[in-house]
């Protein structure tokens, strides 16, 4: 059994963003950058898919400047068996279809029973990669998957779908099949000493993205601060415990709670 | 022309769908446009007549036996024929997770993607910027869509008002589409378990996120909710780590509540979390990073460290109430 992950890197959440001269993105080498968190729960889902099947190879494709071997390096130390790397320096600026296009070139080889992708980038949010990705290489796909029935894994496979407000919905899919995996679903493996010596000798292969000749299908053209949509009074000036005298105060005088 | 998705369980309309309409009605008003409304379903939908109440063009019902429950396949198909009978310029949807999962699929099957998730939109020399939230809600971007039509844009809950969707007076059609065998098998929706708290009754709530770092450290998010009279919620890290069960969880997919308070504790305002508490009376926010989303909806910020904050709080309420 195959299972393809696709993994991205993206700026660390709790980084200080600055709006780039040009306006388009962020100033990405000021940044942290970090494995895609959602990303992180598709790899641990695999791995335990291949544990519990008992076989199989786990293989992770990340797209994106030779930056983002880091998070392929931490992927394999945490138990992936290889790497695809598609490489593109300018990745920021590819639009969805432009991507999945790109990985679906590179993977489609594999002929992987499964692919599992984050649910979406914490970057640009398009929400789509692995949904496009399903229909450029003729396979089913489900997004939102928070629970995966490994005892069901065999030509089929059964997952639970999250829908709104509290609802869920499993299904089952006739593999091969492309999964898009929630946050918070488990409890992610850190990769252990061994398996950071046990990385070093496992394969990346780099590929050329075959991008060209596909116009994206949606353009920045400008990226700025949200505006505003409400008042906010700021309490304290940056010092916690006078806002918090000041919002005792305001709960008492104005919102009536006390 | 513009395609607008409605969305129902059982004819049930999704009630999103109504904001769909309005977006879809305000940008054909800009483009000059006509709008008609698409419903997938396995019989004559009894939604249709509801919808035909818009001020459409028409009203298309996508019919085929296996569109009775929802799958991916099952609407890709049904939308791939409508598009190409109709051609329009536009597809305009919620984006809701039923969209989330289908349109980016149909639009691959054309060759486009999905603008997904915008807020707002303008008209600019005969064409569209769109505008979505990046960076988990700390920035903005404007789009452009470039490559030819149709261009596929879902709007987020909220960006629209479903009450300001014109009214009038639309025909029904009913289009007999085919449907391919279909590669997954849905079993019947179910919800988890019955909450045993009703948040949406709370008049004061005191919401933690993943800023209270521990399990241990709930105790003075309660001491503060306790000095309040108020219920305690959270955010669905929270939930996840099972620090609160998920009863507690406020958002898209957890409760959606208007208390008279909402004070959100390290909660940083992804739109998720956002969708099920912004139309609290008073939102409070108490975040160390000055630029969280969680402060473009607040009415009183602390940017600070909570636990600074919260001991201060619960030592002055009490004060107060002395
Ligand atoms: C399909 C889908 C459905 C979802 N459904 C929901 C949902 O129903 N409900 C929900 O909540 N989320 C939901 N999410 C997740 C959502 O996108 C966010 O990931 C989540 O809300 C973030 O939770 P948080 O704000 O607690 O954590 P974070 O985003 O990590 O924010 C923590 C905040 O705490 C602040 N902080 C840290 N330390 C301190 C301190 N000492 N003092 C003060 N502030 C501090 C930080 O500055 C930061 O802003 C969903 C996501 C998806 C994709
Ligand atoms: N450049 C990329 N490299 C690898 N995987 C990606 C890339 N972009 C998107 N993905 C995958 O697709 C998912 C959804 O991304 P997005 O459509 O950008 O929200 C992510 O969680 C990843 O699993």
């Amino acid at each position: 059994m195959k299972i393809i992950v696709l993994m991205k890197q993206v700026a660390n959440k709790d980084a200080v963003l600055r709006i780039a001269p040009d306006e388009k993105w962020i100033n990405q080498a000021d940044v942290a950058m970090q494995t895609n968190e959602s990303d992180g729960y598709a790899l641990e889902e695999a791995l335990r898919l291949k544990e519990a099947k008992g076989e199989g190879e786990v293989i992770v494709c990340s797209l994106g400047p030779q930056t983002a071997k880091a998070v392929i390096k931490d992927a394999l130390a945490r138990g992936a068996d290889r790497a695809i790397h598609v490489v593109v320096e300018d990745s920021i600026t590819l639009s969805p279809y432009q991507i999945a296009k790109a990985i679906a070139d590179a993977v489609r080889d594999e002929n992987a029973d499964l692919i599992f992708t984050g649910l979406q980038s914490d970057d640009a949010s398009f929400g789509q990669t692995g949904v496009i990705l399903a229909e450029l290489l003729g396979i089913p796909h489900g997004t939102i998957v928070i629970e995966v029935d490994r005892e069901s894994l065999g030509e089929s496979l059964r997952i639970k779908r999250e829908l709104e407000s509290g609802w869920y919905q499993w299904f089952t899919y006739r593999l091969p099949a492309l999964f898009s995996i929630q946050s918070g679903i488990s409890q992610i493996r850190y990769a252990s000493l061994k398996g950071i010596m046990a990385a070093k000798k496992k394969e990346i292969r780099d590929v050329a993205a075959s991008v060209e000749p596909f116009a994206p299908g949606q353009t920045i053209q400008k990226v700025y601060l949200p505006l505003k949509t409400k008042q906010t009074q700021i309490l304290g000036n940056g010092d916690a415990k006078a806002g918090a005298v000041e919002l005792v105060e305001k709960l008492r005088s104005e919102v009536r709670v006390l | 022309m513009i395609l607008v998705f409605i969305e129902h369980k059982n004819c049930v309309l999704n009630k999103t769908s109504l904001e769909a309409i309005t977006a879809a009605q305000a940008i054909g008003a800009d483009l000059g446009l006509k709008t008609s409304a698409v419903i997938a379903c396995d019989k004559d939908c009894a939604l249709a007549q509801e919808i035909a109440g818009y001020d459409l063009e028409k009203v298309i019902i996508a019919k085929n036996d296996k569109l009775g429950t929802y799958t991916p396949d099952g609407y890709a198909d049904a939308w791939e024929q409508v598009i190409k009978a109709e051609n329009p310029q536009y597809v305009v949807m919620s984006h809701t997770y039923q969209v989330r999962d289908f349109a980016p699929k149909v639009a691959a099957r054309f060759g486009r993607e999905v603008v997904g998730d915008c807020i707002r939109y303008r008209a600019e020399g005969g064409g569209l910027v769109l505008t979505r939230r990046i960076f988990l809600g700390k920035l903005d971007a404007d789009f452009t869509v470039s490559g030819d039509s149709p261009y596929f844009i879902t709007f987020q809950s909220g960006a629209f008002r479903g009450e300001n969707a014109a009214k009038g007076s639309a025909p029904v059609e009913t289009m007999d589409v085919t449907v391919g065998e279909l590669r997954m098998t849905p079993e019947e929706p179910f919800q988890e378990a019955k909450a045993s708290v009703d948040l949406t009754k709370s008049e004061i709530i005191v919401a933690v996120g993943r800023g209270i770092k521990a399990q241990e450290n709930l105790a003075i998010a309660q001491q503060l909710a306790d000095a309040l009279g108020a219920d305690l919620a959270a955010s669905r890290p929270i939930c996840d780590n099972e620090w609160l069960p998920i009863d507690r969880q406020i958002g898209s997919s957890g409760q959606t509540v208007a208390p008279k308070v909402y004070i959100a504790l390290g909660i940083s305002g992804a739109i998720q979390h956002i969708v099920g508490m912004k139309n609290s009376g008073s939102i409070v926010a108490i975040n160390k990073d000055a630029e969280a989303p969680i402060f473009d909806i607040a009415d009183y910020g602390i940017v600070g460290d909570l636990f600074e904050a919260v001991p201060v709080m619960i030592e002055e309420i009490h004060k107060a109430k002395a």
